[in-house]
C-alpha cells in the first residue's frame, strides 16, 4: 500500500468537563473520499479543527506525505496543502465573487487575473459560477461554490467539507459530487463530514465513525447499509417512527392567498400561498433555508399579522390574532431558532415553560405567574421527553441543542394542540433524539392533530408527512401525496419548476 | 495569556461579589487620586464612606441619607424595568424636572388655600408631567423608530431650559421682590412633602419604599416582570410569547418617567422647597449608576441608593473639611459605574490563564 496522506495517531484533546477526541487515528490515502460520521457531540469537529490548525491537540500526532504535521494556524495547513470548505460560509454580500476570493488570499493577483482562473477552474470542475456576480445575490449552492473554488485555487492535497450538503437542493448536490469525484480521481482527498448517511454510502470509500470522541468503527460505506452505520454511529439500534395510516378529517387549517411583504431587507414576501390542512395529517413543507421558512412560520404563530381571511382555523379569519389569542384556541408553533426564539437562553427551564405555556397550562392567575405549577409543567415535559438536565432550575443556554430541541418540542405537544407548526424540528439533533421526536410528532397526528412539519431534511419528511409540498422563493407548490414521490420529482418541486413537474410527472 | 471562558451559566458568587469588588476598587483607585491631588487617601476615603454614618456629628448627616436616597432609589426604581427590557431611558432627569414643575405649578395655584387634597393633587400632576415627558421619545420611537438614548437625552436640556423660564417667570414668587424661584412649598403646610424635617422623613422616602416592594413582586411574580425580563433577554422570544413591543416601549418609559417625576415633585415641596433655576441637581444621572450598582434588582437598587447617598454627603464633608474639588467626588461616583462594568465580565465569563501558544 501506499504512504497516506494524511496519518492521526492518538489524538486527544479535552475541554474543560468533556473529552472532545480521545485517541483518534486513522488514514486518508491520495485520493480517497473518507467520511466522518458521528452524532453531533462526537468529536466531528474538533478533529477536522485540528487538521486544519484552529485547535492544538493535548496529546498525538499527525503525519502529511510521511513528514510531521502539526499546523499551528489555518494559514500553515493552507500552505501544507488541507482547505477546508465551513458550514457557514464566511463570504461578503456586498461583494463580488472574485474580490470575496481576493479577500482570502495571501498575496491577491489583480482582480482579471482572479476572474480568469475562476473561470478556469469552474470550467475544468463543472461549477458553473460568473466571478463578477454580487455574492449577495447567489443562491446557496453557488455561495458554497465560490468557497469551494477559494479552496481549488490554492490546489489543495487534502479537501475537508464539513457538512457540504445540508443547503443545497437534490440536483445541487448531484453538481457537487460529480465534482468531488473528479477531484478525487486527479488525486485530492477528501474528508467528508456527514451525518446523511445516503450521501456518504453513494460518495465515499472509507468512513470512520466517531461516538463520544473515540473511533468506534470503520466501514466501508458502498457496503454497509445505512441502518447498520446509523446504529454504529449512535451506539445503540435505532427506532425508526412508527407510522399507522391515518384517516384525516375536517378542515382545520385553511391559507387562502396568503401574501406578505418581507418583513426585513433580508426576508422572503411569502407569494400567494393556499392550501388546507386536515386533522390528523402531517403536511410536510420542503425547500432550502431562506424561501420563505420563517416568514410562513411567523404568518402562522401570530407574530406577523396578515390581511383578514388569509390565514382561517376552524372557518374563521385568524389573520390578525397575536400568538396568546392563537395558542388559545389550539394552534401552536415552534421555531426554528431555539436560542433567543423558541427559549430564552439566559432563563431557566422553568421560565422557557412559561413563554408560551401561559394560556393553555393556566399558568398565570390575575396576572400572576404561578412559579410551582410553571416547575411542574417544565418537570413533566423533561421527564416525557427525555431532557437530560439536572432539573427545569437550569438556564435553557446550559442544554445541549438536541436536548433543549426536545424540551422546545415537547413544550408545545404537551399542551395538546389542534394544529402544530414545527420548523426544523431535528436541526442539529442527533440521530436517536432525532428519532424520538419524529415519532412524537406522528403521535400527535395519530390523535387528531394536524401537523405541519417545515423542514429542510428531505428524508425526515418523507418519513412521517402524509402530504408533501415545496417552498421556493415564497411560493408554495401544490401538496402532493408523499408516498410514491421520487426525488428527482422533489427536486424539481424544491427548484420552483412547478409548471415543468406537470409536463414530466403523471400525478 | 489570559482568556476568557464563557460560563454555561453566570456565577451566582460574582454576581453578589461584583458590586462589592467594585466599590473596594473604587476605594483603592480614589485613594489614589486623591493622594495625586495632594491629599491624605486614608482620611479621605474615611470621610466619604464612614463619617457620614459613625463620626460624632453622624445624628445630622443620617438623615441626609434619606433625603438623598429617596429621589435616587424613585428614579432606579422606574428605570430598572425599561432598563431591563431594553430601553434606555438617559433622561430621568428632565422627567424628573417636569414632574417638579407640574406639582409645584398645582401646588402654587391654591396657595394659601389649606386643604388635605392639594398634596395628593400635587403627586397626581407630579406624575402626569414626568410621565407625558417620558412618552415623547417613548412615542418617537415606536412611530419613527427613533433612538430613545438621544431624544430623552437631549429632552434633559429642554427641561432645564424650562425649569429657568418657570423659575423667572410663571412661577416665581410674586412677594419675592423681583428674585428667581418660587414660593417655598416647604412652609406651605398643604402641599409640603415633609413628615419630619429634623429625621429626614417625607413622602418621597415612604413611596419610595413602597415602589420597591412594589417592584420586587412585580419583577418576581407576575407576568410583566416576566415579559419584561423576557423582552430584554431575547425580543424575539418576547415577541413570540406575545409581548408587544410598542405597548411595553410606551409602559416602561411611561413607569421611569412617572416615578422619576414624582420623585421631583417629593424633592420640590420638601428637601429643596422651591422651583429654582439650580433645582436639579444630577439625581437623574446618578440613579442610572445607582440602577445598575443594584443589579437592576429593587433590593439591590435600596442598598445601592444607600451608598450613593453615602458618596454625596461624604463628598460634601470632604468638601468643606478637606478642600476637595466637586469635581473628584464625581470623578469617584463614575468610577463605581465603570469598574462595575469592568468586574461584571466576571459573572459571565471564566478567567483561565493559558500558555501562549507556540508557532
Amino acid at each position: 500500500m501506499n504512504q497516506p496522506l494524511l496519518a492521526l495517531t492518538g489524538l486527544t484533546k479535552a475541554y474543560p468537563g468533556v473529552v472532545a477526541n480521545k485517541d483518534v487515528s486513522f488514514e486518508i490515502a491520495p485520493g480517497e473520499v473518507h467520511a466522518l460520521l458521528g452524532e453531533n457531540g462526537a468529536g466531528k469537529s474538533t478533529l477536522v479543527k485540528t487538521i486544519y490548525g484552529l485547535v492544538k491537540p493535548d496529546s498525538g500526532t499527525m503525519t502529511l506525505n510521511g513528514a510531521p504535521y502539526a499546523p499551528a494556524e489555518p494559514r500553515a495547513a493552507r500552505a501544507s496543502g488541507v482547505a477546508m470548505v465551513f458550514q457557514h460560509f464566511s463570504l461578503f454580500d456586498a461583494m463580488n465573487v472574485a474580490e470575496n476570493i481576493a479577500l482570502g488570499m495571501e498575496n491577491p493577483p489583480p482582480q482579471r487575473e482572479i476572474a480568469e482562473r475562476v473561470r478556469a477552474v469552474s470550467d475544468q470542475y463543472g461549477l458553473p459560477l460568473d466571478p463578477s456576480r454580487i455574492v449577495g445575490e447567489l443562491s446557496a449552492g453557488e455561495r458554497q461554490r465560490v468557497e469551494i473554488i477559494r479552496c481549488l485555487l490554492q490546489d489543495p492535497k487534502l479537501l475537508i467539507m464539513d457538512e457540504p450538503t445540508s443547503v443545497l437542493t437534490p440536483q445541487e448536490v448531484d453538481i457537487l459530487f460529480k465534482t468531488l469525484r473528479k477531484l478525487s480521481a486527479e488525486g485530492t482527498a477528501i474528508l467528508y463530514i456527514s451525518h446523511k448517511l445516503e450521501e456518504i454510502r453513494a460518495l465515499c470509500e472509507n468512513a470512520t465513525v466517531l461516538r463520544l470522541g473515540q473511533v468506534v468503527g470503520t466501514c466501508d460505506p458502498r457496503e454497509t447499509s445505512a441502518r447498520d452505520m446509523a446504529e454504529l454511529m449512535v451506539g445503540s439500534a435505532l427506532l425508526v417512527p412508527e407510522r399507522a395510516a391515518r384517516p384525516t378529517g375536517e378542515t382545520v387549517l385553511s391559507l387562502q392567498g396568503l401574501s406578505a411583504k418581507a418583513p426585513h431587507r433580508f426576508g422572503t414576501a411569502l407569494r400567494d400561498i393556499s392550501i388546507e390542512v386536515q386533522k390528523g395529517e402531517v403536511l410536510g413543507i420542503g425547500g432550502v433555508a431562506g424561501n420563505g421558512q420563517d416568514e410562513l412560520v411567523a404568518a402562522l404563530s401570530g407574530e406577523m399579522r396578515t390581511a383578514k381571511g388569509m390565514v382561517n382555523y376552524q372557518g374563521q379569519s385568524i389573520s390578525q390574532l397575536g400568538p396568546n389569542a392563537r395558542r388559545k384556541i389550539g394552534l401552536l408553533t415552534a421555531p426554528e431558532e431555539r436560542m433567543g426564539h423558541a427559549a430564552a437562553p439566559d432563563m431557566s427551564l422553568t421560565e422557557n415553560a412559561v413563554l408560551t405555556a401561559t394560556t393553555r397550562q393556566k399558568l398565570v392567575n390575575k396576572g400572576f405567574v404561578n412559579w410551582r405549577k410553571a416547575r411542574s409543567f417544565a418537570e413533566d415535559v423533561i421527564s416525557t421527553f427525555d431532557v437530560r438536565t439536572p432539573g427545569p432550575q437550569n438556564t435553557a443556554r446550559s442544554l445541549s441543542g438536541g436536548n433543549l430541541q426536545k424540551f422546545v418540542i415537547g413544550r408545545e405537544i404537551m399542551q395538546t394542540p389542534d394544529v402544530l407548526v414545527v420548523n426544523q424540528p431535528t436541526w442539529g439533533v442527533d440521530a436517536s433524539a432525532a428519532a424520538s421526536i419524529r415519532q412524537a410528532l406522528l403521535d400527535l397526528a395519530a390523535k387528531g392533530t394536524a401537523v405541519i412539519c417545515i423542514s429542510q431534511d428531505l428524508d425526515e419528511l418523507m418519513e412521517i408527512s402524509d402530504r408533501f409540498a415545496a417552498l421556493n422563493e415564497g411560493r408554495l407548490s401544490d401538496p402532493r401525496p408523499a408516498q410514491g414521490l421520487t426525488v428527482e420529482e422533489i427536486g424539481l418541486m424544491l427548484g420552483g419548476a412547478h409548471d415543468m413537474e406537470v409536463a414530466h410527472v403523471d400525478v | 495569556m489570559i482568556m476568557l471562558e464563557k460560563r454555561a451559566q453566570p456565577s451566582r458568587v460574582w454576581t453578589l461579589a461584583a458590586p462589592i469588588f467594585a466599590v473596594l476598587l473604587t476605594m483603592i483607585c480614589g485613594g489614589l487620586l486623591f493622594a495625586a491631588l495632594g491629599k491624605d487617601p486614608f482620611e479621605t476615603i474615611r470621610t466619604i464612606f464612614f463619617d457620614p454614618l459613625f463620626s460624632e456629628f453622624a445624628w445630622f448627616y443620617r438623615p441626609q441619607l434619606l433625603i438623598k436616597g429617596a429621589p435616587l432609589v424613585l428614579i432606579a426604581i422606574g428605570l430598572s424595568f425599561g432598563f431591563r427590557a431594553g430601553i434606555w431611558n438617559i433622561g430621568a432627569e428632565g422627567q424628573y424636572i417636569v414632574g417638579a414643575i407640574c406639582g409645584a405649578a398645582v401646588g402654587l395655584a391654591f396657595y394659601p388655600t389649606e386643604s388635605i387634597f392639594i398634596f395628593p393633587m400635587m403627586i397626581a400632576a407630579g406624575v402626569l408631567g414626568g410621565t407625558l415627558w417620558a412618552l415623547i421619545p417613548g412615542i418617537l420611537k415606536v412611530k419613527f423608530d427613533t433612538n430613545e438614548i438621544l431624544v430623552s437625552l437631549m429632552l434633559v436640556y429642554v427641561a432645564e431650559q424650562l425649569l429657568a423660564s418657570m423659575a423667572l417667570g410663571a412661577l416665581r414668587n410674586p412677594d419675592g421682590m423681583g428674585f428667581p424661584g418660587s414660593r417655598n412649598l416647604a412652609k406651605y403646610d398643604s402641599a409640603t412633602s415633609w413628615i419630619s424635617e429634623n429625621a429626614g422623613m417625607h413622602w418621597g422616602v415612604v413611596v419610595a419604599l413602597i415602589a420597591v416592594i412594589f417592584a420586587y413582586v412585580t419583577l418576581s411574580r407576575h407576568l410583566f416582570g416576566f415579559n419584561v425580563r423576557l423582552a430584554g433577554q431575547s425580543p424575539r422570544a418576547a415577541r413570540f410569547a406575545g409581548v408587544n413591543p410598542s405597548t411595553l416601549i410606551l409602559i416602561c418609559m411611561g413607569i421611569s418617567g412617572g416615578l422619576a417625576g414624582a420623585a421631583g415633585l417629593f424633592e420640590v415641596a420638601g428637601p429643596a422647597g422651591q422651583i429654582s433655576i439650580d433645582f436639579n441637581v444630577g439625581y437623574g444621572f446618578t440613579a442610572i449608576i445607582v440602577a445598575f450598582l443594584g443589579r437592576l434588582h429593587p433590593i439591590g437598587i435600596l442598598l445601592a441608593a444607600g451608598l450613593m447617598a453615602l458618596t454625596y454627603i461624604g463628598g460634601e464633608i470632604a468638601q468643606s473639611n478637606l478642600g476637595l474639588p466637586g469635581a473628584a467626588i464625581q470623578l469617584m461616583q463614575g468610577m463605581l459605574l465603570f469598574f462595575l462594568l469592568m468586574v461584571d465580565v466576571l459573572s459571565n465569563y471564566r478567567v483561565t490563564f493559558r500558555r501562549a501558544r507556540v508557532i
